[in-house]
């Protein structure tokens, strides 16, 4: 019986104990009303190595150097000691830690992470994370509602935000009465559109996205944008890449006085792709804005010998204790992802965490100068970008993506699906996993 | 040309060497107590085995490297696994068609909840806007259903016989009513016997029923919500299916519906024609409440979920019921004869119970949290306590289908001599625990004197 340890001498003393003749009689309060299930669709049980050989056979095929896709899912190197720590017992089988004597361990790595990510994004405080970046994101934006003391409805999104981010914003702010506006963005640069963001009026809008690099992949200029969102009464929602932050100028930098709150995937950071999660989402803020962040945040404290040691803090803003009056509903963090992210970020360093970045960008800009000697091939946008581009192909897209398939690439992602204005483009994503000569196949097949 | 929006200085992250790292890291493991390092009887949590195989499985560099919008066409096999689970959790819950997205509980309870608001806009019945919760629910279960917008009218509970207050049911439900949130069996560790009649109320005044499978591991395979009654329900991966909680996520909460709201399920699902497997998004399904997440919810943890149900099958599916359910009569009872106090002494353990301390605390001054405390020493994790809110000093004990009868008598020893320390020396529970890296912390400060961030070093 897989997982299931009793012997029959075990089951025949406990029922004995209980008072009861078989385990059945233990269902005897569910009335006769309901029925008992039959399963008839359902399998009967495998053994493990079964199991291995079914999924091994269903496995995808996977290869280094492969995947030029990004869009907000990233191929990025992770050092072997991440997971093989990750996955110890300790960390993997833990709970979350409602007793902190016997949950140490999860709570200082959570109080570590917390500490970079606030340095990487140059923030003063970061909750202990959220699902994903898309679901961080949602939560930036309530938060930014609660805070907000202009009493305007408005968040302005932009259109080179990731579409899913966008699906995801409105499927959960369904239920609220705030609207959202549409950003558009200039169809030379790629950049969202400065004049648009001018001509909005004072306190019209509770909050403004600002994404870096943006869905393009195009950096944006996150100074000007923050000057004039301020001077405009609105806050600024960072949607940001936590990799690009040890090259680019991070969110808590940004005009005179930094974003407001900082969200985005935190996927990079030493978690896999994984077919799309779990990944974990991050969220940082202002401290004076604490209250208002959801999620956990741990706090470092001692007992009564003065020992150091790290506590669930500021729980009066949870769902267990608030109800109906919560700042969310969510009441997990993603754990062992940022575990895997603590881990990643400690054994790279700024000074590794910057060399990545580098190299992500460095090697974009090597497919973007192949691509453009290509007959046919249009770099789409002229700003300058981070590890993703877009192209536009005088060929069919769908021919190109079928000729890479052949050569076992996977060419990137097609953007006619969510961007009609741009037919036969795809985006395509260049990490630091790539080789010159992934490169060099890429561009000869374009040819 | 892109000097101006360049990063100076660099963040202060110090570089340390691997072995370093390792060592500090493997440390840190040590200071947690686990499932695979202790016993961890934690209420409402179906602290369960995890079994090694499905990390194994999901970590094959196939799975481990694949980029979630890989073209479904190089993807078929990886899109069976879903579609199979996808089978097996409508099997398994007597629903009829099941989205695995939503990311952890409290999402598909979000899922759930909305679903309910997008049938009756859809009906242009618009003025549903109460959801009824009884007050021994989750705390999530209220939250989620601010989220949607509705306003949350309390039900009460019976704290004698542990069942909803009909009457008060009858009068609460009425053209306003949107639907109730249920948890069968209850947070009280017993079954909700009057279920059927619960659906009909509600089902009368034109409301809809929701289903949290906070507690769904008490019945896997016994009975099925979707016979109860209930329209629409979550369920909880890391509990249930034994994927791994990882010190707090990530979780995973497929949501699954009945005829009235599947087609209202948040996208994507997958779905299967005789060209093979695909993505149903939102064009195929017009009125889903939508995308939850940025691609397919915590997608390493359903393949997961769908390794251990393939494991388990039929037979271990209802297995896992009988033997939860075992385990926890059987460890009432054994506490009750030491002295602890049942808090339904009638009515049968479901997967979990409850013991109350209160005549204890009252005899003794120990409290539900000195126990906990103490357990600590022992080498057990600390049952969830002070939850449910309507029972006193509670201590809510779940011990899973997976643990031994010697670790459960373990258990009971040490149980034992903590409740003759509590009447021979109450002080020594009051200083617990001594055995933990750190005693108890000073909670207070930590709120008062916010230090969430430090300056990392060796």
């Amino acid at each position: 019986m897989p997982f299931i340890p009793h012997t029959e001498n075990d089951i025949a003393d406990m029922l004995a104990a209980i008072g009861v003749s078989k385990i059945d009689d233990l269902f005897d309060e569910i009335r006769s009303e309901i029925p008992v299930a039959t399963l008839n669709h359902m399998p009967e049980g495998m053994c493990e190595s079964d199991m291995t050989r079914l999924l091994t056979e269903r496995m995808p095929d996977f290869k280094w150097g492969s995947c030029f896709i990004g869009a907000g899912s990233y191929e990025h190197f992770i050092p072997a000691a991440v997971w093989d720590i990750v996955t110890r017992g300790e960390f993997y089988t833990a709970y979350t830690p409602y007793q902190p004597e016997a949950s140490q361990g999860t709570l200082e790595v959570i109080y570590e992470y917390q500490s970079m990510m606030a340095e990487l994004m140059a923030m003063e405080v970061s909750n202990a994370s959220l699902y994903d970046g898309a679901s961080a994101m949602v939560e930036a934006v309530l938060m930014a509602l609660r805070i907000q003391k202009n009493n305007a409805h408005k968040i302005l999104v932009p259109k080179n935000l990731h579409p899913h981010y966008r699906d995801v914003l409105k499927s959960i702010l369904n239920y609220h009465p705030f609207e959202l506006i549409e950003w558009d963005y200039d169809k030379k640069s790629g950049r969202v559109d400065v004049t648009q963001l001018q001509k909005i009026n004072k306190d019209e809008f509770a909050a403004v996205i600002v994404t870096q690099p943006n869905f393009f992949g195009v950096i944006e200029e996150t100074d000007t944008l923050t000057q004039l969102i301020h001077e405009k009464n609105a806050l600024i929602i960072a949607v940001v890449n936590p990799i690009a932050m040890a090259l680019l100028n991070p969110p808590g930098k940004w005009g005179n006085h930094g974003a407001d709150i900082v969200c985005g995937e935190g996927q990079p950071l030493g978690v896999p792709m994984a077919g799309g999660g779990p990944y974990f989402g991050f969220l940082c803020c202002r401290k004076k804005d604490i209250r208002q962040l959801p999620g956990r945040i741990v706090g470092r404290t001692h007992d009564a010998q003065g020992r150091q040691g790290f506590v669930l803090t500021l729980q009066a803003r949870e769902q267990h204790i608030r109800r109906a009056k919560a700042t969310s509903n969510i009441c997990t963090n993603q754990g062992l992802l940022v575990t895997a992210a603590t881990i990643y970020m400690r054994l790279l360093g700024a000074k590794g965490l910057h060399e990545v970045a580098k190299k992500c960008l460095e090697n974009t800009e090597k497919l973007k100068k192949l691509l453009s000697a290509v007959n046919g091939v249009k770099i789409l946008f002229d700003a300058p970008t981070f590890h993703e581009f877009a192209i536009q192909c005088e060929k069919p897209i769908e021919d190109i993506i079928v000729a890479m398939k052949k050569n076992h690439l996977q060419a990137g992602f097609v953007l006619k699906n969510n961007y009609p204005e741009l037919q036969n483009s795809l985006l395509v994503c260049v990490t630091e996993t790539k080789r010159d000569k992934d490169l060099e196949k890429y561009q000869g097949i374009l040819q | 040309m892109i000097n101006h929006l360049l990063r100076q200085p660099l963040p202060n992250i110090p570089t340390t060497s691997e072995l370093d790292v390792i060592r500090h890291f493997t440390r840190l493991s040590q200071k947690n107590f686990s499932i695979e390092t202790n016993f961890y009887p934690l209420g409402s949590c179906t602290m369960k085995y995890n079994p090694r195989s499905a990390k194994a499985i999901a970590s094959l560099p196939g799975y481990f490297h694949l980029h979630p919008l890989t073209d479904s066409a190089d993807m078929q096999g990886h899109l069976e696994n879903y579609f199979e689970l996808q089978n097996m959790i409508a099997e398994l819950t007597g629903m009829s068609a099941v989205s695995l997205t939503p990311m952890a509980g409290a999402q598909g309870e979000f899922a759930g909840v909305a679903m309910i608001s997008a049938y009756h806009r859809d009906r242009h019945d618009f003025d549903r806007t109460e959801m009824l919760i009884p007050d021994a629910a989750h705390g999530t279960n209220p939250a989620s259903a601010r989220m949607c917008g509705f306003t949350v009218k309390e039900i009460p509970t019976c704290t004698k016989t542990g069942d909803i207050d009909l009457d008060a049911l009858q009068k609460a439900v009425g053209p306003k009513t949107a639907g109730i949130m249920l948890t069968n069996p209850s947070t009280f560790g017993v079954f909700e016997r009057e279920i059927k009649k619960i659906a009909e109320i509600i089902h009368q005044a034109g409301g809809l029923l929701y289903y949290d499978g906070a507690n769904l591991n008490a019945i896997l395979g016994r009975v099925r919500p979707g016979d109860m009654g209930f329209d629409v329900m979550h369920l909880n991966c890391h509990k249930t299916f034994a994927t791994p909680h990882g010190g707090g996520g990530p979780g995973s909460g497929p949501v699954a519906a009945g005829a009235r709201l599947k087609e209202y399920l948040p996208t994507p699902m997958v779905g299967k024609n005789n060209d093979g497997y695909f993505w149903l998004t939102q064009k195929e399904c017009p009125k889903s409440i939508g995308r939850l997440s940025c691609f397919m919810g915590n997608a390493g943890v359903l393949l997961r979920a769908h390794i251990y149900l393939r494991l388990l099958g039929k037979s271990g599916a209802k297995r896992v019921s009988q033997f939860a359910t075992l385990n926890a009569n059987y460890l009432m009872k054994q506490l009750e004869k030491i002295g602890y106090t049942a808090a339904f002494p009638k009515r049968r353990a479901s997967h979990e119970f409850i013991i109350t301390a209160k005549p204890l605390t009252q005899k003794t001054g120990v409290t539900a949290l000195d126990i906990a405390k103490r357990l600590l020493d022992f080498g057990i994790y600390a049952p969830t306590i002070y939850f449910p809110l309507l029972i006193p000093e509670c201590l809510l004990i779940e011990p899973t289908e997976t643990e031994s009868k010697k670790t459960l008598d373990r258990f009971v020893e040490v149980m034992k001599i903590i409740y003759n320390e509590a009447h021979t020396d109450a002080a020594k529970l009051k200083g617990a625990p001594y055995t933990t890296p750190v005693g108890r912390l000073d909670e207070v400060k930590a709120a008062r004197e916010l230090d969430v961030r430090g300056v990392t070093d060796e």
